[in-house]
């Protein structure tokens, strides 16, 4: 198949950058669409052209390291990473647009490559459980009902990639914050911490940059692991209480 | 760190459910993640708090990493050649696949070390690499990788050739069952193959770790 690229070139953060044009030959249907981007960097080291440069890790959907939006789209068109997504979704001639995450908060490196490390830091105000995990218990030994577990994991399969800020016209990444404090919230090892966390995660978020929600549910569109919006209502609900708690001196 | 302070557990044993869920797929991803990323930091940071002192920048050790750093990556760069990175990832890729899988026998081994060491030759003659090591540079990193591949991919098969027994993954071809189970040889391979470094273009010395049980006899597990 053969496609033209339209493809953003930025030096590093501090320069301007621009699409600049490339056509992409002889790639096969089922390369997925970072193998095309391999192929189009081995034609370009051949032309002496600086190869793109983009994230990649595992190339299976689980790691949440690739993080292109492609024709506008985070990830691009269907469910799924970018790394999971093939070229047999477009059609042989197609123009394909591709540049990087876009939020305040996510400042370009260099080409598509931009720096999530906002995520970390908000990882860091509390997104994880003081306790040791010990060695594993026995199954049943403590009981969580099942609609509990199927929805913590549901907010669990969030992998951390940024799709849902790159997305929000507000550049929020309240879909991230909420399906980590839900998915520790809502069991028994994180509970505890539940106030501490909430209220930690959300004022590190504000810090970053990271806009409010107004309903858009453009995240949960794009979102490759299909983390519902409700989870942004919950999160509200307990940061609301976690505050009034704080006011009222309670300890959180 | 475990719970013995400076025993550190990493791999596929880093978790506390070692054992229980530590199989196939994600004992070989903890084994791949705390490699690349998480043992050069943990063990780092645990070091540099067992000097007593502050180690900065203008210690001789680090000056002397740093240059040896920098003068590797330049040697990268400076090599000008026709093919990308990406064509000797894949072609290394290939032989280790054909002859280091879990398969192996003595002739494949020695004509895999016999083709990588050609293609590492070619890879420090023939590297084609475009840009510096200004800013970011996933081919330079990446270049860095296949180079430490070359020699590590080598040290596996010469560490599988050396091995004259089948054992577990390494199956060697000329060693099995008439059945085609696999078949060890306890009493001159019961040990722990560490190599050591010996430079560049030199062959690793084989030290051997005995392994001595005392309290179970090793037997063979049979799955008929």
């Amino acid at each position: 198949m053969k496609f033209h690229l339209k493809v953003w070139r930025q030096k590093d953060s501090h320069s301007e950058g621009t699409l600049e044009d490339y056509t992409a030959e002889n790639i096969p249907a089922d390369a997925s669409f970072l193998e095309m981007l391999d192929i189009v960097n081995n034609s370009l080291t051949g032309k002496d052209v600086p190869p793109i440069q983009f994230d990649s890790d595992c190339r299976e959907g689980i790691c949440g390291s690739c993080s292109l939006t492609i024709n506008g789209i985070p990830h691009g068109p269907g469910r799924g990473t970018t790394c999971q997504l093939y070229m047999r979704k477009f059609r042989d001639g197609d123009t394909i647009t591709i540049e990087p995450f876009r939020a305040d908060a996510f400042p370009v490196q260099r080409d598509v490559v931009v720096d999530r490390s906002a995520f970390d830091r908000i990882i860091q105000a509390g997104g994880y459980i003081s306790e040791r995990s010990g060695s594993a218990p026995d199954a049943n030994s403590v009981p969580i009902s099942k609609t509990i577990a199927d929805k913590a994991m549901d907010a669990a399969a969030c992998i951390g990639c940024g799709a849902c800020a790159a997305a929000c016209p507000n550049g929020s990444a309240m879909l991230f914050v909420s399906a980590k404090v839900t998915h520790l919230g809502l069991l028994p090892q994180g509970k505890p911490e539940t106030d501490r966390r909430v209220l930690g995660m959300v004022r590190q978020m504000d810090k970053e940059g990271f806009g409010n929600c107004s309903n858009y549910y453009a995240c949960e569109a794009v979102c490759p692991a299909g983390v519902p919006a409700a989870f942004i209502g919950r999160m509200n609900r307990e940061f609301t209480a976690a505050s009034l708690k704080e006011m009222a001196g309670m300890t959180v | 760190m475990s719970n013995i302070p400076g025993l550190h557990v990493l791999g596929e044993a880093n978790f506390s459910d070692h054992g229980a869920n530590r199989l196939g797929a994600s004992a070989l991803m903890q084994g791949l993640a705390d490699g690349y990323f998480v043992i050069p930091y943990t063990l780092g940071n645990y070091l540099t708090t067992q000097f007593g002192k502050k180690v900065d920048a203008n210690h001789p050790a680090f000056e002397q990493a740093l240059k040896e750093t920098k003068a590797h990556v330049q040697r990268l760069i400076d090599i000008k050649g026709t093919r990308p990175v990406d064509s000797f990832h894949r072609e290394l890729g290939l032989i280790i696949w054909d002859y280091c899988g879990m398969a192996r026998s003595a002739e494949g081994l020695t004509e895999a070390i016999g083709k990588i060491q050609k293609l590492r030759k070619e890879f420090w003659s023939d590297l084609k690499l475009i840009g510096g090591a200004d800013g970011i540079n996933m081919e330079l990193e990446r270049a860095g990788r296949v180079a430490d591949f070359l020699e590590f991919g080598e040290l596996m098969c010469l560490d599988a050739l050396t091995r004259d027994e089948s054992c577990g993954g390494h199956f060697r071809t000329e060693h099995q069952t008439p059945d085609g189970e696999a078949l060890r040889n306890d009493e001159q391979y019961s040990f722990v193959s560490a190599w050591k470094y010996e430079g560049e273009g030199n062959t690793s010395t084989l030290v051997k770790e005995p392994l001595v049980y005392e309290q179970v006899k090793p037997s063979t597990r049979s799955y008929k």
